[in-house]
């Protein structure tokens, strides 16, 4: 077992939110959205928003533009507080925390467009995912103490071993902002990894990659689940991922969830078929 | 394959280099002053110590703007503080610690120490928010700083420290001495700042900041100014780790500014004025944002370059302003740049050929 994997968790019974995947079922869920909104002055961007994600799920998150996908995900990271409603993750209350607080408790994040530290080394950006899981002062540093040179020496290794299992090892030295595209994307889905959390949030991976990519892409989702032993909650407008690779799938149209379930449930809704692609016209 | 300096990265190279160039200069300038008649000369002797204070005022200020990302336009204010409270303990401690050195390096910690909690008490309230405030708020510090202390009488007798603010009420008994004399400034009674204490704070400064910024902190403050929401979204502190880069350059300032204070023989408050902070910017910016070694040359070559233009006499300053300009667009000129590159490329292709 490798140690990023997470230690199996008790057992709790499970609130009827939505389904969760059968080999979770007897697991508590990581996150639970209860009655989940924010105002954005008059208008809510998000209300009433319920759901919950197994501890090893790949979730889903679509709707058209402007539905408040992104904005859901703000919300779980606490880049914007909630108007109303509670997050549970792990069954514990995030409503206090703030975004710092979150990712400590164990939700990681990527970002629509693409956010490195650009100015800074592959390995500096997956070190500084390591920040918190990195034991040394700025004295330590200053007096180039014992604990500097254990603690460095540590954090490269696990640096250089999350890089190899998505085989970027040989970028490490280059800058972030150097990197092709698609490496950028998958670097910061490593940074996101190496704050160790039990949810990780994607928005939006695969945008502006070809069909080739995409599938390669799906791949690796499924190995970080795999590998990790975590759940996913995923943002997508490309459907052959989402129905590809997520066990549950839920449907948001401005700010709200109007549909839930399994990919084939979704793909034969005609709410959703409305919601993408119009009411059809009475013959 | 053997380590040499081609294959070390491109950070280690210019720390390297930082060292080399600080501890290089110090030894030949050094050399010069013992063994040759007239030393290195009348003016440059004089700008010795200043130049060893505003060097680690660059290379303080650097830390802040190029490093952490945020700019602060009153870094003169912290050095007045240092410079203040410095002599002031350094005068105060003269019966104490009779050795000149120990003293002065006493009362750099007691000059740090304040500039640096004056650091933190500005950074509580504007280093939460994002944007320019810090800028704004450094400006009106520097100006308050400097207003406050042409003010501020201290003195000091057998029965301790007296203080009063606008006009001086201290009845000072026998044996005593006058620390802060309100609008006339602080009088030294001996300058006890050396050429060597200089450049002992170059390279404490210096190694102070390359082992932070080569940390898991420096990481953090570098990660903040590349992207604070990301930065927040992988667990770091933004607002701690912005402070952190801000108290350490506060106290650098502060120590900067006892060294100066300690090598005049009688300085005031309106030394430190806006133009000194503006001043030490321009070091900055002419060296390079995060630059170190830009930093110490910039700040070292128009510390001096002031003194070497009195023959212009009247048209000093405009010639100052000449050199400045010229030396700004010739580093950021594409033409000469592509030109080195060229440069760069040839010398990399006649070393390949020579390998085969």
């Amino acid at each position: 077992m490798s140690k990023f994997q997470k230690e199996p968790v008790k057992l709790v019974p499970v609130p009827s939110t939505n389904k969760i995947p059968e080999r979770d079922i007897d697991k508590s869920p990581i996150l639970e959205c209860r009655h989940l909104g924010i105002d954005f002055g008059g208008l809510a961007a998000v209300k009433d928003f319920n759901i919950a994600i197994g501890r090893t799920e790949i979730a889903g998150l679509i709707g058209p533009n402007g539905a408040g996908k992104t904005t859901v995900f703000n919300l779980l990271t606490k880049v914007y507080q909630p108007t109303r409603g509670t997050i549970l993750l792990d069954g514990m209350d995030t409503n206090s925390m703030n975004t710092v607080q979150v990712n400590k408790a164990g939700i990681a994040r990527t970002f629509q467009n693409i956010r490195l530290f650009n100015n800074l080394t592959v390995e500096d950006n997956v070190k500084l995912g390591l920040h918190n899981h990195i034991d040394c002062g700025m004295w330590s540093s200053i007096f180039r103490l014992p604990k500097y040179w254990s603690s460095e020496k540590k954090a490269r290794e696990e640096a250089m071993e999350l890089l190899s299992i998505f085989d970027m090892g040989y970028l490490a030295k280059f800058k972030a902002s150097s990197l092709p595209y698609g490496a950028q994307r998958r670097l910061e889905i490593v940074r996101a990894l190496a704050t160790k959390p039990s949810l990780l949030l994607l928005d939006e991976p695969a945008a502006g990659m070809n069909p080739s990519e995409t599938a390669e892409l799906m791949e690796t989702i499924v190995k970080i689940r795999d590998t990790f032993n975590i759940a996913i909650l995923l943002i997508e407008h490309d459907m052959s991922l989402v129905m590809g690779i997520c066990e549950g799938i839920a449907v948001l149209n401005f700010g709200q969830i109007i549909a839930k379930g399994t990919p084939d449930e979704i793909k034969n809704n005609p709410v959703v078929i409305e919601a993408y692609l119009g009411k059809q016209k009475e013959a | 394959m053997k380590k040499n300096i081609l294959t070390i990265n491109k950070s280690t190279r210019s720390m390297l280099f930082t060292y080399t160039l600080v501890i290089g200069a110090f030894v030949i300038i050094q050399l010069l002053r013992t063994f040759k008649d007239g030393g290195v000369g009348a003016v440059l002797e004089g700008q010795l110590i200043p130049i060893c204070a505003y060097v680690t005022m660059a290379l303080a200020l650097n830390l802040v703007v190029g490093i952490s990302g945020e700019l602060s336009l009153g870094h003169a204010g912290f050095m007045s503080i240092g410079a203040f409270m410095g002599c002031s303990a350094a005068s105060a401690l003269a019966g104490v610690i009779p050795s000149a050195p120990v003293r002065l390096a006493v009362a750099m910690l007691v000059g740090a120490a304040l500039a640096g909690f004056f650091g933190f008490l500005i950074g509580i309230p504007v280093l939460r928010l994002n944007g320019d405030y810090l800028a704004i708020v450094t400006l009106a510090f520097g100006e308050i700083i400097k207003s406050l202390l042409t003010n501020v009488y201290l003195g000091m007798d057998s029965n301790g420290f007296q203080f009063s603010f606008l006009e001086n009420r201290n009845i000072l008994g026998e044996g005593s001495i006058e620390l802060i004399k309100g609008p006339m400034g602080v009088m030294n009674a001996q300058r006890i700042s050396s050429f060597i204490a200089g450049f002992v704070l170059v390279v404490v400064t210096l190694i102070v900041i390359f082992n932070l910024v080569n940390s898991r902190t420096g990481r953090a403050i570098m990660a903040a100014r590349d992207n604070r929401i990301a930065a927040e979204s992988v667990g770091i502190s933004v607002t701690k780790y912005k402070m952190i880069a801000f108290v350490t350059s506060a106290a650098l300032a502060g120590a900067a500014g006892t060294l100066y204070g300690c090598s005049q023989v009688t300085f005031t408050a309106t030394k430190f004025d806006f133009n000194t902070s503006i001043l030490i910017l321009v070091f900055v910016v002419l060296g390079g944002l995060g630059n170190m070694w830009g930093s110490v040359i910039a700040a070292a070559a128009l510390t001096v370059l002031p003194e070497a233009l009195r023959q212009f006499a009247d048209y000093r300053m405009l010639v100052y302003a000449i050199v400045l300009i010229l030396v700004m667009l010739a580093t950021n000129n594409p033409t000469l740049w592509n030109w080195y590159a060229r440069f760069q490329r040839k010398k990399a292709e006649e070393k390949g050929g020579a390998e085969q």
